[in-house]
């Protein structure tokens, strides 16, 4: 099954304004901490492997590149 | 007269030494040829020579020692390895010794995340696990080599020579007395993780070292902790790192402490800095009864014995060269988390006796040596995996490993779906052998585990009145499992032929677990793992598939 990145959000900007707001007034420690949390949540939720490795292989594209 | 080894107490098992005895050999003119040559008298060096002798080989086992294991070492042995035990005639006497455990309870700081059981289900003769120190297994097993006259041991017997030329493997031994030589059709390597005779052949154990270290230790205290797994992450009494705890018999508790990797050994191990760790272990295990405990209200402890480790997890790239073949800690090495060590080397016996055997009778080629290296390490790969992903979740080795590892054990308090993702340790169980070449594939569909590969599960079975198991009514050979009346040529195959019918199974264990219908038929080799299974099987079928499991096609 394809990861879906057509515009799937029911609300992106409410969705972007909550993710910045959640992590109001935390460290950047505490925010990458919650950020880890929030992956394993998300993941969870989708839960087919296939799919989370498409989205993890998009996210890595690039990060190799300098 | 039963050997005084069955019965001795842990302190007169480490103490004892075993005598050096000049061999003949050492004097033969020429040297004397060995059909088999064991080295390493551990637990999987005496449960493979246990085993040939079994089988009727004539065995020599070699050790270049002459104790067994000094402190409790491996201390978890599953329920596999029992069952291969009682095969080797030692299941009963190490089941009795040892403390049976199957539930697990993780800990993250102050609070129990969750718990889990290892054997949810009765129908099993061997529970899921027994703790009990190696010293003890490893007395047990040669007290039960002691009554096999075919099988001889020779202590302080070093291998300091090897080499194969054609159809024999030549061995240099030192001794006491100086050198000798022998000459054997098989060597089997069964000398630990350093294994001398893998570095005398210029071999290697590949993978990965982990930077950290544990100390172990065996405590004697009146502590009235359930004979259960606890493991702790981050406790309050060891802040940033893991404690594992088991009991073992005698009231000896093994406690294992995460140090780091920047802890000095030698300091660690001195007494004078275990006991704060384990007074502050009883102190918060008091505390949580209620109450804040006075300091000489604890329960008083004794140490017994410590040690340092680090792990690595590797293995060889072959299990397999010529005539010599490696098995245990020599052909591969796991963190201990999972307890998939000793257990997969006597998993290794298990699988090579019986092809060993074979070969040495001209019974089957020497490919089937070939299967043993393929199917054992195939299991080390799962095995490895499974510890390394324990370790790596236990003793993170990057910032962002720890991130996560930290995210999972935060969120498990409340969610199961993370508690699921804690690994602590995932507990050893026997490989199913997919993709082996003995197996025979499926051809009719059967729903459950036992597929062709699998370990055959226990069941309990009433036979002419009385109660047994399974496991204990399969042969020492192949075994034909048959549901329901048979027909006639069946019965005259050359192997065992269990026929069962649904009296012998009262409760449906076996039928449920090997999904039967009348007629249906399973193949199990001697190491007890399924080979090929069939609803109605013509005979040319069962052939081929125990020619099949035997390497002859």
């Amino acid at each position: 099954m394809p990861l879906v990145t057509e515009p799937n959000l029911d609300a992106p900007d409410d969705f972007y304004e909550a993710l910045i707001d959640t992590h109001r007034d935390l460290s950047p420690e505490a925010s990458h901490a919650l950020n880890a949390r929030l992956i394993l949540l998300l993941a969870n939720h989708i839960g087919r492997l296939d799919v989370l490795r498409q989205a993890l292989a998009l996210a890595r594209a690039g990060a190799d590149t300098p | 007269m039963r050997d005084p080894l069955y019965s001795a107490t842990g302190a007169e098992i480490q103490a004892t030494a075993f005598a050096y005895r000049r061999s003949p050999d050492q004097d033969a003119a020429v040297p004397v040829r060995h059909p088999v040559v064991v080295v390493g008298a551990g637990p999987v060096g005496l449960s493979l020579a246990i085993d040939l002798a079994q089988r009727g080989q004539r065995v020599l086992l070699l050790d270049n020692d002459c104790k067994l294991s000094t402190g409790s070492r491996a201390i978890c042995f599953a329920k596999r390895t029992l069952e291969v035990w009682d095969r080797l005639g030692v299941g009963q006497a190490l089941v009795d010794k040892g403390v049976r455990w199957h539930v697990g309870k993780v800990f993250f700081r102050e609070e129990q995340l969750y718990q889990f059981d290892l054997l949810p289900e009765t129908g099993h003769e061997r529970p899921a696990f027994i703790n009990l120190q190696q010293y003890y297994v490893e007395a047990c097993l040669v007290a039960r080599a002691r009554e096999l006259p075919n099988l001889e041991i020779r202590w302080h017997n070093t291998v300091a020579a090897l080499a194969q030329e054609g159809d024999v493997v030549r061995l240099g031994i030192d001794t006491p007395e100086g050198r000798y030589e022998l000459r054997a059709d098989h060597v089997v390597a069964c000398d630990g993780s350093r294994s001398p005779i893998r570095q005398l052949m210029g071999l290697e154990s590949k993978g990965r070292v982990f930077k950290d270290r544990f100390l172990i230790a065996d405590v004697r205290m009146q502590a009235d902790f359930p004979a259960e797994r606890w493991f702790w992450f981050d406790p309050p009494f060891h802040p940033g790192q893991s404690v594992l705890l088991h009991m073992q018999p005698d009231g000896v508790w093994r406690i294992d402490f995460q140090l780091g990797w920047d802890a000095d050994p030698e300091v660690e191990k001195r007494p004078e800095n275990i006991v704060p760790r384990v007074q502050a272990l009883l102190r918060a295990a008091a505390a949580s009864k209620g109450g804040e405990p006075q300091p000489d209200s604890l329960p008083g402890f004794e140490l017994e014995w410590a040690s340092v480790y680090t792990f690595a997890c590797l293995r060889m790239d072959s299990f397999r060269h010529g005539r010599v073949l490696f098995a245990g800690d020599a052909a591969h090495g796991v963190s201990p988390f999972g307890a998939r060590g000793a257990n997969s080397g006597v998993q290794d016996a298990d699988n090579l006796a019986w092809k060993l055997d074979r070969v040495l009778r001209g019974q089957s080629p020497g490919a089937l040596l070939d299967s043993y290296a393929r199917e054992r390490e195939y299991a080390a790969d799962e095995n490895l995996l499974n510890s390394t992903r324990a370790t790596d979740f236990i003793t993170p080795k990057s910032e962002i490993s720890r991130l996560f590892r930290d995210a999972t054990l935060a969120l498990a308090r409340e969610h199961g779906f993370a508690r699921r993702m804690v690994n602590s340790g995932r507990l050893s169980v026997p490989a199913t052998l997919d993709n082996s070449p003995l197996n025979t594939p499926d051809r009719d569909a059967f729903m459950g585990l036992m597929r062709p590969g699998a370990p055959a599960a226990d069941a309990p079975l009433r036979i002419d009145g009385r109660d047994t198991w399974l496991l204990r009514e399969l042969g020492p050979d192949f075994t034909l499992l048959c549901w329901g009346p048979v027909p006639h040529w069946m019965l005259e195959l050359p192997l065992k032929v269990l026929v069962l019918e649904p009296a012998n199974d009262p409760e449906e264990w076996l039928s449920r677990r090997y999904d039967l219908r009348p007629g249906t038929a399973y193949l199990l080799r001697p190491d007890q793992h399924v080979c090929a299974r069939w609803r109605h099987p013509a005979p040319e079928a069962v052939h081929a598939a125990l020619a099949r499991a035997c390497a002859l096609h």
